[in-house]
Formats: C-alpha cells, sequence, structure tokens
C-alpha cells in the first residue's frame, strides 16, 4: 500500500495535463503507463502467495503423489515415499471398476447440467410471463433454496425420501396404482442416484435461473418486436433472437455446471451416511474411498488427477469464455 | 405504421389478459415444488416428534412445539461447533476481503505485464475441482502441523473464496468509471486518496455483498472441516453430518438442527443475493 501512496501519484497527473485531442485511442495508452510496474505486483502479493501455498503447492504434490507409492506408512514417515512411474495408473485405468465409476459419474454430471440448464431456462422464460406477485413468489424461494447450505439440503433429501415415513412415498401412493409405501429409494444406485441428481438440480436450478433472468432483461424488446414482425413465432424469437444473445451467459453457466456437478461430493457422501455403496460411488467418493479408506494415497491422487484432466476441456471453453469478458472493460 | 402500432397493442392487451392466468398457474405450481423442501423441513422441525412418524403424514402442520429444537441442542454439543464455524467464516472473510480487494484493484485498475496472466490463474484455480485437492492439502496440513487446527481450516478456505471475491470484486469496481477517480485526482487527490474517497464508497455495498456471500460460503463447507479437524473440533455443517449418520432416524430433531443452520445462512443470503447476481454476470452480456 504504501508504495501504491508514493510512487503513483507523481506518475499519474502528467499525462493528464498533457492535452489529450484523440480521446479513444490514447484511453488505454494512459491506463498501460499509469502506475509503477512494481506496484500492481505488490497489490496481488498476499493474494498469490495464499493461493500458491495452499493451491499450487497441493496442486504439484497431487501430480507427483500419483506417481509415487505412499500409504501409511509413508504418511506416518516410516517409510519414504517412493517413484513409482506409471503404476498407480495402471493399477486405476486397468481396473473395471474405474470405468463403471467414470460412466457413472459422466452420465450423471450431464444428466445434472442439462436438467438443471433446461428447467432454469424454462423457469427464466416463464419469469418474464407471469404477473409480479407470483415473480416475487417464485424468486423469494428459489433464492431461500439456492441459499440452502448443501448439507442441510441433503439432510431434509433424505427425510423426504425415507422409506417408511417419508413425505414423498406417501403422497405417490396415494396416486391411483402406485403403491410406493415402505419403498427404498437408495436400494439401487441408478434409483439412488436419481434422488441425488434431483437434489442437485434442486439446488443448482436458481442460480441459473437468476443468473438467465438478469440476461432476459438485456434482450432489447425492439429486436424481439423486429423478429415477431418478420412472422418469427415464440420458438422463432427464442431461437434466433433470445438464444444468440444469451449464448455467453449460457456458456458460462454451462461450464460452471459440469465442473460443479462432476464435484459432487457431500450430496452423495451425507445421503449414504459416510460409507457409499460400490454402485453410489462418483469420481470424487472413489478417490476419497480410494485415500481415506484404503490408505491408497497415490491412487486416490491417481483418480483425482484424472478427474481434473476429464474437466480440462471444459474448463478451456469456461475460461476463453471469461478472458473476453475480462478483456472489455 | 398504424398497422404495426395496432398490431402490438392488440398483441399487447389482449394475449396477457387469455394467458396469464395459466402463467401464473405455471408459476405457483413451481414456487410450491421448488419451496417444498424448504418448507418441510419447517414443518417436520416444528410438529410434535411422534407426527413425524405417522405412517400418513398431514401436509399441514399439526401443531407448534419447541420440543424438536430442545432435543437437537441435547443430543451433541450445539453451540461448540457454531462457535468454531463463526470463527473460521469471519477469519476467512476479514482476511479474504481485504487481500481479495487489493488483488481485484490490481487487475482491474492497473495495466502491467503478465496481468492476463495473473487473471488465467486465479480463474483456472476457482476450476480446479476442490474435492480433488482433499489429499494433498491434507497431506500439507499435516506435514505443517496444521492438521485439527482451526489456522489450518481458515488458510484452507481462504484460497476457496479467493478467485472467487477476486473476481467479483473486480466486476465491482470495472463498473465504477475511472473518470471519477481521475477528476478526484486533478482536483488534488493522491491515487490512493482518491480511492478512498471516491472509489471506496461506491464499492462498500459491492463488498458488503461478497463478504456475506464468502462468509455463506466458508459456514456451508462440509468436506474439508470432516477431513481436516477432529471429532471433538468439528465445525456446525459436521455436526449436522454426523447427526444424520449417528441418529438417522430422528428425523424431527434432525430438522429442527437444519432449521437452525438454514434460517440465518437463507436470510443472509436474501438479503444480498440481488447485488451478488449483478456482480457474477456484469459484464458478461457485454461479452
Amino acid at each position: 500500500m504504501s508504495a501504491a501512496d508514493t510512487t503513483t501519484p507523481a506518475k499519474v497527473p502528467p499525462p493528464r495535463q498533457a492535452p489529450p485531442p484523440p480521446a479513444a485511442p490514447n484511453k488505454p495508452r494512459r491506463s498501460r503507463t499509469s502506475g509503477s510496474a512494481g506496484t500492481p505486483w505488490l497489490l496481488l502479493a498476499p493474494c498469490l502467495l495464499i493461493l500458491g501455498l495452499v493451491m499450487g503447492y497441493p496442486l504439484v504434490r497431487l501430480v507427483t503423489l500419483s506417481f509415487q507409492k505412499f500409504g501409511q506408512s509413508q504418511l506416518w514417515g516410516f517409510q519414504p515415499a517412493e517413484w513409482v512411474g506409471f503404476d498407480n495408473f495402471s493399477g486405476v485405468l486397468g481396473d473395471s471398476e474405474f470405468w463403471q465409476v467414470v460412466v457413472r459419474t459422466i452420465v450423471f454430471a450431464a444428466g445434472s447440467v442439462i436438467f438443471t440448464m433446461v428447467i432454469g431456462m424454462l423457469i427464466a422464460l416463464l419469469l418474464q410471463r407471469v404477473s409480479g406477485w407470483v415473480k416475487t413468489m417464485v424468486n423469494i424461494v428459489l433464492v431461500a433454496s439456492w441459499g440452502m447450505p448443501i448439507i442441510v439440503a441433503t439432510t431434509v433429501f433424505k427425510w423426504l425420501f425415507d422409506s417408511d415415513y417419508g413425505i414423498l412415498n406417501a403422497l405417490l401412493s396415494k396416486l391411483p396404482g402406485v403403491d410406493l409405501v415402505g419403498h427404498n429409494w437408495f436400494a439401487s444406485g441408478p434409483q439412488g442416484l436419481a434422488v441425488i441428481m434431483l437434489l442437485v438440480v434442486w439446488g443448482a436450478v436458481p442460480f441459473v435461473v437468476i443468473t438467465l433472468s438478469a440476461g432476459l432483461t438485456q434482450v432489447p424488446a425492439e429486436l424481439e418486436e423486429a423478429a415477431r414482425l418478420d412472422g418469427a413465432g415464440a420458438w422463432g424469437v427464442f431461437r434466433f433472437v433470445t438464444l444468440p444473445i444469451l449464448k455467453p451467459i449460457i456458456v458460462m453457466l454451462t461450464t460452471l455446471s459440469v465442473i460443479w456437478d462432476m464435484g459432487v461430493f457431500p450430496q452423495v457422501f451425507v445421503m449414504r451416511d459416510g460409507h457409499p455403496e460400490d454402485d453410489f460411488q462418483l469420481l470424487t467418493t472413489y478417490s476419497y474411498k480410494r485415500a481415506f479408506e484404503i490408505n491408497d494415497y497415490a491412487q486416490g491422487s491417481a483418480i483425482a488427477l484424472i478427474t481434473v484432466v476429464l474437466l480440462l476441456g471444459v474448463v478451456a471453453v469456461y475460461m476463453r469464455q471469461m478472458l473476453k469478458i475480462g478483456e472489455v472493460e | 405504421m398504424s398497422a404495426i402500432t395496432t398490431g402490438r397493442t392488440s398483441s399487447a392487451t389482449r394475449r396477457p389478459r387469455k394467458s396469464k392466468a395459466g402463467w401464473n398457474l405455471l408459476g405457483i405450481l413451481v414456487f410450491l415444488t421448488a419451496g417444498f423442501p424448504v418448507y418441510w423441513m419447517l414443518n417436520t422441525a416444528i410438529k410434535p416428534a411422534k407426527d413425524t412418524i405417522d405412517p400418513d403424514p398431514s401436509l399441514f402442520p399439526t401443531g407448534f412445539t419447541l420440543d424438536n429444537f430442545r432435543r437437537a441442542l441435547a443430543i451433541a454439543d450445539f453451540w461448540g461447533p457454531v462457535g468454531r464455524s463463526l470463527i473460521v467464516s469471519l477469519s476467512v472473510v476479514g482476511i479474504g476481503i481485504v487481500v481479495g480487494l487489493l488483488a481485484a484493484l490490481a487487475i482491474s485498475r492497473f495495466a502491467f505485464r503478465g496481468r492476463k496472466i495473473v487473471i488465467v490463474g486465479i480463474l483456472a484455480v476457482q476450476m480446479v475441482p476442490l474435492v480433488a485437492m482433499i489429499i494433498p492439502v491434507f497431506l500439507l496440513l499435516n506435514d505443517l502441523e496444521q492438521y485439527d487446527k482451526l489456522s489450518g481450516l481458515i488458510i484452507t478456505y481462504l484460497t476457496f473464496i479467493l478467485p472467487f471475491t477476486v473476481w467479483t470484486l473486480r466486476g465491482f469496481i470495472v463498473n465504477i468509471p475511472r473518470e471519477l477517480e481521475e477528476a478526484a485526482m486533478v482536483d488534488g487527490c493522491s491515487r490512493t486518496g482518491a480511492f478512498i474517497r471516491v472509489v471506496f464508497p461506491l464499492l462498500a455495498p459491492g463488498m458488503v455483498a461478497t463478504s456475506v456471500y464468502a462468509f455463506i460460503q466458508a459456514w456451508n463447507e462440509y468436506i474439508y472441516a470432516l477431513m481436516l479437524l477432529s471429532q471433538q473440533h468439528q465445525t456446525a455443517t459436521v455436526w449436522l453430518g454426523n447427526f444424520t449418520t449417528k441418529h438417522g432416524t430422528e428425523y424431527a430433531p434432525m430438522m429442527a438442527g437444519s432449521t437452525m443452520m438454514a434460517v440465518p445462512i437463507v436470510v443472509l443470503f436474501l438479503l444480498v443475493q440481488r447485488k451478488m447476481a449483478a456482480g457474477l454476470t456484469a459484464g458478461a452480456v457485454k461479452g
């Protein structure tokens, strides 16, 4: 801070005093020269230090760990960690259970993202058409469910879907021809994961709706009007006017959702009382199990690393989008 | 021209009146479905415990009692975990907002070599799935003898909220016209003075919102709190998680516990959400 005090004021005023006739091209140049080179780095230092220590270093460690043998005895320091090359990866990749987990995770994440985005878009469009009071009611409920801590939401869903006293079984059984009294939703993986997907979607939709609603207000009414006059139906207006304008937001939301939904952990973990069964395992819980239950930290890291690599493509799309925004200032 | 205006008015007056009721009905349906889990949590928390194990539960409250809350508080120490959660979350916010503001200023108000790399780096860090980092963070804190210490958890959470804090604050700063600062500097303010007198007051609401959001993030975190702290130092979320595992059948006090955990957070969230949503998407459309 002190460097900012002493170095910048001396340097900033002069360019201002010089008459700047061509305003537009001069502006970026001026901002580029203002401030000494050290000031921004000084401001960034604490942030980078923390991120480097607790993010950068572990990230490197994650990579090195997955090429080592690292179990209980290495954790307690009885044995040094030993380099084993690609052993962990070949161990993981050669395991048929791992591939089942990968497929399950991808199906789960894809389902969650698609449902989240489609439902979110539908609700956002719906909110444009309802009366003000309905909009307010829906918004309050959405924000409330968005703000619910994940652990609380998971606990509540567990209760809703309880086999004996859950309200859902009782309500569904009231429908003619449906008998779900005592039905255990978590007896099998696919059904249990569907419930967890519902929980994830329920928690993720509000963010999508609120962000898309904000985006929808920026769609110029004249454009929609013009499209309508040119004979576009409701779908045509949406497809050729609304969607292209919202595209940056949609790309951002989708990539974020993919990253979040690939990282689902507490929902499965708490829903299954801390010990997810084999057909509930997702990449995250599987990595956790390998590391902390089987005490093979190296293989756990290898699985986590594979997850990160799987996500890199998505991250790249997100980053490109964000950088585009970052450059517009 | 007249054809256009009549076309517009007819569609503007006739269509809404006819179909708004249908849309409203659909909206109310969304309201009921989305709100049901929250309603059911509150309902279960306040109704007598014996009514929660009714095989044919009533959809509406059957009575009002605070017994479930008393029971939830009696089952396991509640205020200890809440106190620890408060210490951790408030420290994270206090440090995070200062560090984050400095970094946000650097990337939004300065142009320097490497700026783009820093932005990419901060964004990239945000994208690393946190769950993937448990193992190395656990080993790191183990080596630093920070395992089972609140300070270890605080520094871990800082890395989770910093990228987000920097990015959001940057969004708020970018929306404050640079000309305001320049005008103040022309009038004789130093750069720091211009920031404190001009930018800071405009930034304050955004900072409050970002702080609250960061607080919520830290408060809600579960996995790292579970992994990095032992049972006797557990935080509030772990308290609730363990509640599930140890007393899985006692749903009434569990919902009371959930209510105590959720209501303050949801209220906070309701207060800042509008501001945050604006900050999160600021610029998204411009791009």
